[in-house]
């Protein structure tokens, strides 16, 4: 900000100095102030991607046939299956009925609902109980060692 | 340290020809009169371009232009990735403003008469500029994907399927196929990053180059105050006096944008659902609803056409007009200022904000 | 449930038998065409009617000879049998749909037990004594245009079912004598049933999921709870396995309609359970015995959780509205909600100590989800007071300019003419 001004002046006054104090020191500290948060976001985050289209739900061999898992999925909790045929299938978790988080049912082959007792079976379709419509499913890929959970669109 | 400076920049001056630059902002001088506050619109409003360009470029480090996965960025960006919100928010709030501060240059020009001779150019581009920031709020809204942003743009998209013979096929290119889907966010995506920009530099560059070449205008009723002797004609150095007065103001701007976007962070919706219904209350961003409103208030059929494609072509026609107002009030570059066109301008003011009111009420 | 289910898609496999059969001249609809008033009616409806389209003729039903051209057509010689009257008529169709054999051929998955069931009903019974205002078959489901179950024009489609009873039961001038409520239409219309059926949920209870169709009854004191229970399942168990279910017995108590109500079942609230002024555990039990203590436990623990949760879900309602992302914690707390059902389903086993056991995992974990919140408001608090240092900052700068541009302008005017060339 050195301009001719100065540069003619005789001795700066005090005044004058005071004033180019306040403002280089506010030009930088606010610059650092914009900044700050700009490199912060160019920092990888915790989570390095998005992940809100697909999550690996769990890896391969820590679900033994017929049992499932709960895991969180986005927003909301979903449920991955290794059904007793070996398949893994995987659907929301949340009840449609009143939104209980649903589980699987090793001595039934199918999905619960604890709450009112709702059962859906392995392919998602609401078979008792409650439970107005199906469960919506997501699709399932063994990927290495993962096993990846995606949305279908 | 002042030695070294001055032999740098005589080194750069003996290869670049800096010091015709210099000594052509040290000529540059901005008129000083009643109407001198609006001479600030027009930088505001650049920084605020630059704004956009700085904060765009960083969100293109997180987002993703596809259906199933932009709704789930702009998610990522505003809560894992850090500060993203702030990023994302200045960037919404800052397009916001913009756009508001284009239509308040573009007036304040008008009602000063300064497209006249011999800115008629300036005028010309500066209000192509401002279509290209429409294009650019356009094409930005649906970027997010969620469901307001997907039925605005389907509304908006249809308006184009309204225009005689070709009406079809800008519906298709726009769209990327007959309904809005993921290859129109894709390609809106393309627009908004890729070719809007690059028109944007090349208008932004010749209309500055204008501006810089031509200096700025003095209104007409001050310039005859001037003659007649009722005012002396006063003026500023650009630099620094000008730029430092500018700086102070996109400083202010920064403040509120960063106040904004602190304590009112831009909402993200709900991710859309092309098979889902619309949802009561679609309405355009606000700088579109005072053609929406119209839109409203048009009877279906006017003689024997379609009220789209009769407002359609209204709009049109006027923007057209609009832009080349300079050439109908040519009387203007002589100093003569004609009722009509301050008249038209007041009309044009006045409706928009009339037609935005009356939209936004319901 | 399946019963119906099965039922409807038997009807529907009728209802789809290829009409198009190549129709022979019927003098029945030949000449009862060409008749006025009554006599033309049945000519006309026949068009819709599900019988016909499966290939059935008037005479099928009805007798005689349709080509016979001349009125002997309808002699007794040619089998005719004319219109049943009203105690004749469950025979009637009986004839056909009570035969296995017959019905085979046109819906192998049809049931034909109608006749019997409906000679157990109170109607059939009725009928049988003579009493002929009583519903026979033709009274629900039409007659001349009868429609599959599956038609939605037909009067026992699902939703159709309770207008189609409440036509006579809903009617007082006519049920005068009968010494039975005229109500229950109107109460049933307020129900958590009729809302459900109205939503487009067919599977939704309407009258004759309770009292059956053919062989429409009330049900029995003792029936009340395996009724409600067939799609109730859960509840009729935990119920079965408490303490009321003896003492219901023992006092001659209907199960769950005592509580719930019968025809006008409404959402239920946490304000039925409890000591409250709207509870109904108090009906019985008073301030002393230990049922009182243990319905004000009950209540006191669900109110509790309700409490937490919505205390919980209301602070990570304030960090959304302020931007913060509580997606995890939101996660967390639909388990909350969800243990505030499971509780509330619970409490039918009429048990605190189970209920307990339910609204104590719920409250941590809307505890927990309210902590997080908490640390939410407190981020969104750093950011602001982020914003007021960076604010500050600007505030500082724009000061300094406006002081140096002061100081520049005081020392050198730029108001004069020219000032740039000077310079």
């Amino acid at each position: 900000m050195e301009t001719e001004q100065e540069r003619d002046s005789s001795p700066p006054q005090p005044g004058r100095r005071w004033v180019s104090a306040l403002l280089g020191a506010g030009v930088l500290a606010s610059i650092a102030s914009f900044l700050y948060p700009a490199l912060r976001y160019v920092l990888p985050p915790r989570i390095a991607e998005s992940t809100s289209s697909s999550v690996v739900a769990a890896k391969v061999g820590q679900l033994k046939d017929n049992t499932g898992i709960v895991f969180r999925f986005g927003s909301e909790p979903a449920i991955l299956i290794h059904t007793p045929d070996g398949k893994y299938v995987a659907f929301t978790a949340v009840c449609t009925h009143l939104g209980c988080t649903v589980q699987y049912r090793s001595d039934l082959h199918e999905i619960w609902c604890p709450c009112h007792n709702g059962m859906y079976s392995l392919t998602g379709q609401n078979v008792s109980g409650p439970p107005p419509r199906p469960l919506a499913a997501y699709k399932v890929h063994v990927q290495g060692e993962d096993i990846v959970v995606s949305r279908s669109a | 340290m002042a030695g070294i400076y001055r032999r740098i920049m005589s080194w750069v001056d003996e290869r670049f020809g800096t010091g015709s630059v210099e000594e052509f902002l040290r000529h540059k001088t901005v008129p000083i009169h009643r109407h001198t506050i609006w001479y600030y619109l027009g930088g505001m409003t650049l920084f605020l371009f630059i704004i956009q360009v700085l904060t765009g470029i960083l969100l293109l480090l997180y987002y993703r232009p596809t259906a199933s996965d932009a709704f789930e960025s702009v998610q990522f960006i505003m809560t894992q990735v850090q500060f993203g919100w702030l990023i994302r928010s200045i960037h919404s709030w800052s397009a916001n403003l913009m756009i508001f501060l284009v239509f308040a240059h573009m007036f304040s020009v008008y009602f000063l008469k300064a497209y006249r001779k011999p800115r008629e150019l300036t005028w010309v581009t500066g209000m192509l500029l401002m279509f290209v920031v429409l294009a650019f709020g356009f094409s930005g809204y649906l970027l997010p994907w969620n469901t307001l942003s997907f039925f605005a743009t389907k509304v908006g998209t249809d308006m184009a399927g309204f225009v005689p013979f070709i009406g079809k096929w800008i519906l298709i290119f726009l769209r990327g196929g007959k309904e809005v889907t993921g290859a129109t966010l894709t390609r809106f995506f393309g627009f908004h990053v890729a070719v809007l920009p690059g028109l944007a530099t090349l208008l932004l560059a010749m209309h500055l180059l204008l501006v810089q070449r031509l200096g700025m205008s003095t209104p007409p009723s001050v310039e005859r105050a001037i003659e007649q002797g009722k005012e002396q004609r006063r003026s500023m150095p650009f630099f620094p006096n000008f730029l430092l007065r500018d700086i102070i103001g996109w400083y202010a701007a920064l403040g509120v944008l960063g106040a904004l976007a602190a304590i009112f962070p831009w909402e993200l919706g709900i991710k859309a659902n092309p098979f889902g219904s619309a949802p009561a209350g679609i309405r355009p961003e606000w700088y579109f609803l005072f053609m929406f409103q119209t839109f409203k208030y048009l009877p279906a059929k006017v003689l024997f056409l379609d009220s789209e494609l009769l407002g359609l072509a209204v709009f049109s026609l006027a923007g057209a007009v609009w832009v080349i107002v300079p050439f109908l009030d040519y009387k203007a570059g002589f100093g003569k200022v004609t009722r009509f066109f301050t008249g038209l301008g007041i009309f044009a003011l006045g409706y928009i904000v009339l037609m935005s009111a009356l939209a936004l009420r319901t | 449930m399946t019963r119906n289910t099965l039922l409807m898609i038997g009807v529907l496999m009728w209802a789809l038998v290829p009409a198009g059969k190549a129709r022979a001249a019927d003098s029945c609809l030949t000449c009862h065409s060409a008749l006025e008033g009554d006599f033309a009616k049945p000519a006309k409806l026949i068009e819709g009617d599900v019988h016909y389209q499966a290939g059935l003729v008037c005479a099928d039903c009805h007798g005689g000879d349709p080509k016979d051209n001349s009125m002997s057509a309808m002699s007794p010689a040619k089998g005719f049998r004319g219109a049943p009257r009203k105690a004749q008529i469950p025979e009637f169709c009986g004839r056909c749909h009570s035969n296995p054999t017959y019905m085979r051929h046109y819906n192998p998955g049809l049931r034909t037990d109608q006749l019997s069931e409906y000679l157990t009903s109170v109607h059939g019974k009725r009928l049988k004594q003579g009493d002929t205002k009583v519903a026979a078959c033709v009274d629900c489901h039409s007659v001349h245009n009868i429609q599959a179950v599956t038609d939605p024009r037909a009067p026992v489609y699902p939703a159709n079912v309770a207008n189609t009873c409440a036509k006579c039961h809903a009617n007082a001038e006519y049920m005068k004598g009968y010494k039975i409520p005229t109500n229950q239409f109107a109460l049933y219309e307020k129900s958590v049933h009729a809302a459900a059926l109205a939503g487009g949920d067919t599977s939704a209870p309407t009258c004759t999921t309770c009292h059956g169709n053919h062989g429409a009854t009330p049900p029995g004191v003792s029936s009340v709870a395996n009724v409600c229970g067939t799609c109730h399942a859960f509840n009729e168990q935990l119920f079965d396995n408490s303490p009321h279910k003896a003492a219901f017995a023992a006092m001659g108590l209907p199960g769950c309609v005592q509580c719930h109500s019968n025809h006008e079942i409404l959402k239920p609230t946490d304000a039925l359970v409890g000591v409250g002024p709207k509870a109904i555990c108090i009906t019985c039990h008073s301030k002393g015995d230990p049922g009182y203590a243990g319905a004000a436990k009950i209540a006191g623990d669900i109110a509790k959780l309700q409490t937490f949760y919505l205390h919980a879900n209301q602070i990570l309602g304030t960090a959304e509205r302020s931007g913060m992302e509580v997606s995890a914690a939101r996660v967390e707390l639909s388990s909350a909600h969800s243990d505030l059902l499971k509780a509330r389903v619970t409490v039918h086993t009429f048990d605190p100590a189970q209920v307990q056991k339910i609204t104590g995992e719920g409250v941590q974990i809307a505890q927990k989800s309210y902590q997080e919140g908490v640390a939410a408001l407190h981020e969104r608090d750093v950011r602001r007071k982020g914003l007021g240092l960076s604010l500050t900052f600007i505030v500082l700068v724009i000061l300094g300019l406006i002081f140096k541009i002061r100081q520049m302008e005081a020392k050198k005017p730029p108001a004069s003419p020219g000032s740039a060339e000077r310079s």
